[in-house]
């Protein structure tokens, strides 16, 4: 689970880095910049979890 | 990102070699922070792991640190994409090779990039404190100040791909990050998260049932002090950093030091408010950790932000740092014995889209900018800080015995106790 989290971070970054690159205009980059931090943020969330879910097995 | 190089007159070195001197107080602060945070009876553990995380770090971006983060007009390794060349790692040679110590731009930037790496490095030693073994926090120490931080470093101060995003993609003045919040302290502070992960909470740190016991510092006065060192260290690190890598005038260094104050003074006082009225009573680590936020938020726009932005920036860092560092230990069960991920990590995050908040008008995308630098680290450091961390894990476990934890770090590391001639104190007993 949490390195499908870490996956997700990946995931994000990589769309984020492709807006940049590819995009031209400021609001397309703009658009796909927040949906690859959206992206991002879904990993974090995952990668907490899956931290929290570890912890209370080894508990 | 502006050149840095050609505005270069000798007094503006001078000043530059001197702010970048006051960096290692910065260094102490943190070192003296974490030992008060943490318990008693590893105290002499956490302090010699400072200066050995310090030198490891130092030699580490002597090897390898500089060639990869290298400086606007030295050797870059490039890549073309959308018809366009970014720039993504230096091309330097290891060990300072060809590099000429004759007052030049870059030899300055070579050595606050060293005490940048030691100040990096501090971060983690907090959140993996009284369970980190010495020789694990050198090794991780090595990866961090040899590969992890030198890369974002270069990205963007040393005229990376990050800097170019203002003449490659028409973003603003490209990611800005003049004092550090972002290579420096964000970059710890994610190298704190994956620690506190790969590390597991201290024993007896959580119930069966998941709720949190207080491990309080166990001295206040050590925390206090360090937050005065980090005070002064900063300016000098801000006031270094706008000089190198972003170009500022030597004239603004004034207001460099008056944000970097004002940043810190916002950020603790809203702590102290903020906890007053929570819990009756005003928290000394928490105003501790609230003030060093405040230092970091202000970093990444210190020559940019006007006294008043300075202020509204500190009173964000000092209110994230205390709800976060409660949401971590409470919430997402991440032990964090100095608060290191809130401080740092959030504290820094937020001060690089404040930068983006309060870019002046016409600058347009600056905020999008400093978006990309902040995914950057969320989507790029983070998991590799943590795999490099979990990779090392496997080979040579981090964490210490569970009779090194019974027992105390000194003296199962050390042999010797921090104060073998008082009693201990009574956080120090074994609760489970």
């Amino acid at each position: 689970m949490k390195l499908a989290g870490f996956l997700l971070l990946g995931a994000g970054w990589l769309i984020v880095l492709a807006a940049v690159s590819m995009l031209r205009t400021v609001a397309s980059m703009a658009a796909f910049a927040l949906a690859g931090v959206a992206v991002e943020a879904l990993g974090l969330a995952l990668a907490f979890r899956a931290h929290m879910i570890w912890r209370e097995e080894k508990e | 990102m502006s050149e840095p190089l050609a505005a270069f007159s000798d007094p503006a070195r001078i000043l530059c070699f001197l702010c970048a001197l006051m960096v290692p107080c910065a260094i102490a602060g943190l070192a003296l922070i974490n030992a008060g945070l943490g318990r008693s009876r590893s105290a002499a553990h956490s302090l010699v792991g400072a200066l050995c995380v310090a030198a490891v770090a130092a030699l580490a971006y002597f090897a390898t640190g500089f060639a990869i983060q290298g400086y606007v007009g030295l050797p870059a390794h490039e890549l073309a994409a959308g018809s366009k060349l970014w720039s993504w790692a230096g091309a330097g040679q290891p060990f300072f090779g060809g590099l000429r110590f004759d007052g030049a731009p870059a030899s300055l930037a070579a050595l606050l990039g060293m005490f940048s790496a030691a100040l990096a490095a501090m971060i983690p030693l907090g959140a993996g404190a009284d369970r980190w073994r010495l020789g694990a926090s050198c090794v991780s120490t090595a990866i961090l100040a040899a590969v992890i931080f030198p890369l974002f470093a270069h990205w963007s101060w040393g005229g990376g791909w990050l800097a170019q995003l203002g003449a490659n993609a028409g973003l603003g003045a490209g990611f800005i990050d003049a004092g550090g919040a972002g290579a420096i302290q964000v970059v710890g502070g994610l190298g704190a998260l994956a620690i506190a992960w790969v590390l597991g909470p201290r024993r007896g740190k959580y119930s069966m049932e998941g709720l949190p016991a207080a491990i309080p510092g166990h001295n206040a006065a050590f925390v206090l002090f360090g937050c005065f060192l980090a005070w002064f260290g900063w300016m000098g690190l801000n006031c270094a950093g706008a000089l190198l890598y972003s170009g500022a005038d030597a004239s603004r260094v004034a207001l460099i030091a008056v944000n970097a104050t004002l940043g810190a003074a916002a950020a603790g006082l809203a702590a102290a408010g903020i906890t007053r009225a929570r819990f009756t009573r005003t928290d000394a680590s928490l105003c501790a950790n609230a003030w060093v936020a405040g230092l970091v938020a202000s970093s990444a726009g210190c020559a940019l932000f006007n006294p008043a932005e300075a202020v509204m920036v500190g009173l964000v860092a000092g209110a994230l740092a205390v709800f976060s560092v409660e949401w971590l230990e409470l919430r997402l069960t991440v032990d964090d014995p100095s608060g290191a991920i809130s401080v740092h990590a959030l504290g820094g995050l937020w001060g690089l889209m404040a930068v983006g908040l309060f870019a002046p008008a016409g600058s347009s995308g600056q905020w999008l900018a400093q978006l990309v630098g902040v995914a950057t680290l969320l989507g790029f450091v983070l998991p590799l800080a943590y795999g490099l961390n979990r990779l090392l894990d496997r080979f040579y476990r981090q964490r210490v015995a569970p009779e090194g934890e019974r027992q105390g770090l000194d003296l199962y590391e050390l042999g010797a106790g921090a104060y073998p001639d008082f009693m201990t104190h009574s956080d120090d007993t074994w609760q489970r």
